[in-house]
């Protein structure tokens, strides 16, 4: 992603005012200094890519946090060849975090629901930073149970800090809410494909990620809780968020290794990710890979596979 | 004239190595009721059923004490006692906690799980222990309550399980995160076998625990005065800066708001519970014929 936004990227931001200073040079100069610029570019383009290849774990939290980032109604757009959303769980209002209602995706009807976060922090106050609340929940329950009565397939998109934490989602029954979604996408009678495209924070994101394949870009992050609440819990410290972020192992390679995740999409380096055709084709195709291997599968199996999928997530020793 | 004021920088003697701790009167070993803030000895706690004489506030009681008082004489018979949790991230000093939980607690694990009698009427049941590291989930937890109600599903038997947890155990990540989806779906499995499910909820509930099984139940029975929710209330506070009413995720607030069914008093919950599943027989429950 071309920004300079994050600490580590002033390593480069150098390089950069020095291209600046030199095409302006060769403009002034009426000097061709073509190939000089190419080289510079170049070791630029390759200082970012080495950088942003081996990213910490706690700048991936940052940069899948990024506002910047394409949010839930941008998949859609992206996706999408028709979509009407719809909105309300019926029961007592609209959650603004959480987007959902019905699309064609690759020829075929699904239901898409997702986080959305805001573009700046007036839209982000809108839809509450993404954190949902029992309506969002409940929303998203509602349309799971239409997609099941018609058969239609599922995709999810996660990007949330975390559920809201106020007063009125408590007093409505947040806890409540989370626990319905989870049973109900544990066994829901068609396939679900769930895909953290940035933050996927705690419960309120798992509550939309039980599914029959999750898909992870690869600077997306998915965590128990946030760093900065691990740090300031075990640590007593909220500025050793850092080495939480390492401890938690909440990237995406890592949770593929844990096989919680089914497969990681690589992000482009140096482009704004809808910018890049390279990873707008990996990520349709991924999708559309998955969707048809679980769509071909007979619910009896799809259900006993979800089941197994989650049954077996865990690690303990067992004495005889 | 004002100006140095600005300046002037505050220091706030550092308070991060004080220990909060109940106010103990330096006779001996007493303490005040969190509730009423009367002084009481160990032994009247102990006397008094582990309840305050005189508000009859509800104190954390161990897992085991849980498993006596509600079931049968005899007739608890332990299982998975063998799963034991490891360090599987690598997390800091997770080993050492574990260590130390194991040693003060007696316990294997945060939470106990086997098959039983509560009235003569065979059940499944489970106790989690807050004094093993805020009975947080990781996969043991989350493991032994899935085995347990695939046990209840295996011998067609009602699941009951007393509740307390901090939430999912942060030290195994995202191993712990997806405890909850794995018991849900469990639940979901007893609900399709129709058996019965009844969650107790006690004193702290909250979390990932809150928010899969223990809210999942077909019955859900809060202890008084229990703190049950999903956020924890000192990050309410600080995340929205306003102040919690009285009473904020009591018992008695969840009953109020609609989310359990019954708040009943510890001393007779063992009764409640031998009404619920006299209720519940003539269902689906009772031993299958092999």
């Amino acid at each position: 992603m071309a920004r300079n936004k994050f600490d580590f990227e002033t390593t480069y931001k150098l390089l950069e005012n020095k291209l600046t200073e030199l095409k302006d040079l060769s403009v002034s100069l009426h000097c061709d200094f073509s190939s000089e610029i190419a080289n510079v570019e170049k070791r630029i383009n390759e200082l970012k890519e080495e950088r942003y290849k081996n990213l910490t774990p706690w700048e991936q939290v940052l940069i899948s946090r990024d506002l910047e980032r394409p949010m839930t109604r941008d998949y859609i757009e992206l996706l999408c060849t028709e979509f009407i959303e719809l909105h309300g769980d019926r029961l007592y209002g609209d959650d603004p975090a959480i987007v959902g209602g019905i699309g064609i995706f690759d020829g075929r009807s699904v239901t898409v629901i997702g986080h959305q976060k805001g573009k700046d922090t007036a839209d982000n106050i809108s839809h509450n930073f993404g954190m949902p609340r029992p309506e969002g929940y409940r929303k998203a329950y509602r349309l799971l149970k239409e997609a099941e009565k018609f058969g239609r397939p599922v995709l999810t998109f996660i990007n949330t800090p975390g559920a809201d934490p106020g007063i009125g989602a408590e007093e409505r029954g947040q806890a409540w809410a989370i626990s319905q979604l989870l049973l109900c996408l544990s066994n829901i009678k068609v396939p679900v494909v769930s895909v953290i495209t940035g933050e996927g924070g705690s419960g309120g994101a798992l509550a939309l990620t039980i599914a029959d394949r999750i898909l992870m870009l690869s600077n997306a992050v998915f965590s128990v809780a946030s760093p900065e609440t691990c740090a300031s819990i075990l640590l007593r410290d909220i500025k050793r968020a850092d080495e939480m972020a390492a401890a938690l192992k909440l990237n995406a390679a890592y949770l593929k290794d844990l096989e919680i995740v089914d497969e990681v999409i690589d992000e482009p380096v140096n482009e704004h990710l809808l910018d890049s055709p390279d990873f707008v084709i990996s990520l349709e195709s991924s999708i559309k890979k998955h969707l048809d291997e679980v769509c071909s599968q007979t619910i009896v199996e799809l259900l006993e596979q979800r089941y197994l999928r989650l049954r077996n997530i865990g690690k303990f020793y067992e004495d005889i | 004239m004002f100006k140095p004021a600005f300046n002037k920088k505050k220091t706030y003697i550092d308070l991060s190595g004080v220990k909060k701790s109940p106010p103990f009167d330096t006779r001996e070993g007493n303490f005040s009721c969190p509730a009423c803030s009367a002084w009481i000895s160990e032994a009247e706690k102990i006397q008094n059923n582990d309840l305050c004489p005189r508000c009859s506030h509800h104190f954390s009681v161990t897992a085991w004490e849980r498993i006596y008082s509600l079931c049968d004489e005899d007739s608890f018979d332990e299982w998975d006692a063998n799963l034991i949790s490891y360090n599987p991230l690598g997390f800091p000093d997770y080993e050492e906690k574990l260590d130390k939980a194991r040693e003060e607690t007696r316990l294997p694990e945060a939470i106990i799980t086997g098959r039983s009698k509560i009235g003569g009427v065979d059940v499944m049941v489970a106790a989690m222990d807050s004094r093993f590291m805020m009975a947080s989930m990781g996969s043991v937890v989350g493991e032994k309550i899935c085995r347990a109600i695939e046990g209840a599903i295996k011998y067609s038997l009602p699941f009951i399980i007393v509740c307390c947890s901090g939430g999912a155990r942060m030290q195994e990540g995202m191993l712990s995160l997806m405890q909850m989806g794995k018991t849900s779906a469990a639940v979901g499995r007893l609900n399709a076998a129709g058996l019965l499910f009844i969650s107790i909820l006690t004193h702290p509930t909250t979390g990932g625990v809150t928010a899969s099984f223990a809210s999942l139940a077909d019955i859900i029975i809060a202890e008084p005065g229990a703190l049950i929710g999903f956020t924890g209330p000192r990050v309410i506070e600080q995340t929205t800066g306003q102040k919690l009413p009285a009473g904020f995720q009591r018992s008695e607030f969840l009953l109020q708001h609609g989310m359990v069914d019954i708040v009943w008093p510890r001393l007779e919950m063992r009764s409640l519970l031998i009404r619920l599943l006299n209720l519940h027989q003539g269902g689906s429950h009772g031993e299958k014929q092999v």
